[in-house]
């Protein structure tokens, strides 16, 4: 979601013109189901694990890897989705709107919630969900996984799992979907 | 609002400056506070270290404490102002009391007043965001909203949908009858020329004495004299208070009288299709407007509109708060973004 909201909002805005496919779209689904395998593997199993898919962007993802684990473990985990637009620290420095509708699984107490987004950038997005998950009550831990790790982190924040580290100039933009990740250039309109 | 596409100003004054599509956005952003509003933890930081004011120079409980309550659900702190006791009673004007106010630094000041144009000269006076709770027999631009987002959300519901992913489709064609104290409601010319902004259809339906002197410029598809005439092919039926403190009483020949031709009784209730809504912004004059077993009735959505109005008033205050220095032209690429 960051990723898109930098590339609408001033003084970055701009039209996104793709320059090189960096994954093709098995390589995303083969990404997704290695990091599905880590999440099992880290935690020893899926107790009490519930995959919140940070919206826009990580819904599809966390979704993907929730039925992956479901043919995995055999077991199916709760995929919920969180907008962290209320939580964000540039409220009245650029325009944020919610985009999407936050439907979280439950009381969260006692979870383990992966959190899941597509690209990994400042961590400010991490930032405000981490804050937002706090209101649904304390979870027993939060990791996070996320399909893109571009860099240029602006707070203390890292991922559990990594689909592909890729270093990026700060000026350039990833997209990722489940048909794969592009690496390209805004371009003033 | 600003980073409103359609609307352009930082205030909510009237209806007319939102559009149909600054509507939209309002019913879109409080899909999301709804959401908030379930939550254990019914709270989000949006506005945090800002400060609304709510300065009412006339009665009101639902709608104070509904703005009391979006302002605090979204971090914000709310100073409340009662003309009652303040300066004014001591000769203060409007104008001094609203800079004083001002000059304590607040980000929002919500105006109730009984002079039509009120929150207008108040938004000339200060650098805040002016949010217009009902001013005289004007508008009441938050009701009228909050009514659009019930009846979406109703309509939703029973074609099985997820509000939040409906638009206003809902409204095209709808037929909507407005009944009542047309004359002397806020509530019905803001709600009008919203729903009409929408596509509904509406009609008025009401004694001529409460009808306005002109009905020039409002968006309408009929009116009526005759209720029992309409109830058969409504949609939505509105009922208006009869506000009795504004003088309505001295329009009619006496108030029982106008229960029997204009008041939804159990018989007219009776004569509305089967999926017909019934709605009402209180506080209901029980037995006069709506009799009472008609009130509590299932397909009666009074508090529901009451439950949905904070939701609104929270979508308007961040969307007027939340995005306030955004940079000119921003809204565009916002708006882009939501398609």
């Amino acid at each position: 979601m960051a990723e898109r909201e930098r590339r609408l909002t001033p003084p970055r805005g701009g039209v996104f013109v793709p320059r090189v496919q960096v994954l093709s779209a098995e390589d995303v689904q083969r990404a997704l189901v290695r990091i599905a395998h880590e999440i099992v593997e880290r935690n020893r199993g899926l107790e009490d694990t519930v995959l919140i898919g940070l919206q826009t962007g990580g819904v599809p993802l966390a979704q993907r890897i929730g039925s992956v684990l479901e043919v995995v473990e055999g077991t199916s985990v709760p995929v919920g989705t969180l907008d962290v637009a209320f939580y964000r620290d540039d409220i009245g420095i650029r325009p944020v709107l919610p985009e999407a509708v936050t439907d979280v699984p439950g009381d969260l107490s006692g979870a383990l919630v992966v959190l899941v987004d597509d690209v990994l950038f400042t961590g400010r997005t991490v930032r405000a969900a981490l804050n937002a998950l706090a209101d649904y009550g304390r979870a027993r831990a939060v990791q996070l996984a996320v399909m893109v790790d571009r860099g240029h982190r602006e707070l203390p924040i890292r991922p559990d799992f990594v689909g592909k580290n890729m270093p990026t100039r700060i000026d350039e933009q990833v997209d990722v979907s489940l048909d794969g990740v592009v690496l390209g250039d805004v371009v003033p309109r | 609002m600003s980073g409103a596409p359609a609307s352009g100003g930082r205030h909510l004054l009237s209806v007319a400056d939102l559009g149909a599509e600054g509507i939209e956005e309002v019913l879109r952003v409080a899909d999301a506070f709804v959401e908030v509003g379930r939550r254990p933890i019914p709270k989000v930081p949006a506005l945090r270290g800002r400060t609304v004011v709510t300065l009412f120079a006339e009665e009101s409980t639902r709608t104070r404490l509904s703005f009391e309550t979006a302002a605090r659900r979204l971090s914000a702190d709310v100073v409340s102002f009662s003309v009652e006791r303040s300066s004014v009673k001591k000769g203060e004007s409007l104008r001094d009391t609203v800079e004083t106010v001002a000059a304590m630094g607040v980000d929002a000041m919500v105006v109730r007043h009984p002079a039509a144009g009120a929150p207008h000269q108040v938004a000339r006076w200060v650098d805040a965001s002016v949010i217009n709770a009902g001013d005289g027999w004007h508008e009441h631009p938050t009701q009228a909203l909050l009514d659009c987002y019930t009846i979406r959300q109703v309509l939703a519901e029973r074609a099985g949908l997820d509000p939040s992913s409906s638009g206003t489709e809902c409204f095209a064609g709808l037929r909507v009858a407005v009944v009542g104290d047309i004359r002397h409601s806020r509530v019905a010319r803001s709600g009008v020329w919203a729903l009409s902004a929408l596509g509904a259809q509406v009609t008025l339906v009401a004694p001529g004495s409460l009808l306005p002197s002109s009905l020039e410029g409002w968006p309408l598809s009929g009116v009526s004299h005759d209720l029992d005439a309409v109830l058969g092919d409504v949609d939505v039926c509105y009922l208006l208070r009869l506000q009795i403190e504004r003088g309505a009483g001295a329009f009619l020949p006496s108030l029982r009288e106008y229960a029997a031709s204009f008041g939804l009784t159990t018989r007219r209730a009776a004569l509305l299709p089967e999926q017909a809504l019934v709605m009402h912004p209180g506080p209901m004059n029980r037995g006069i407007e709506i009799a009472d077993d008609v009130a509590d009735l299932p397909r009666s959505l009074v508090l529901r509109q009451v439950r949905n109005g904070v939701a609104v008033r929270m979508a308007v205050l961040f969307l007027l708060l939340g995005s306030g220095a955004a940079p000119s032209g921003a809204g565009e690429l916002i708006g882009a973004a939501g398609e």
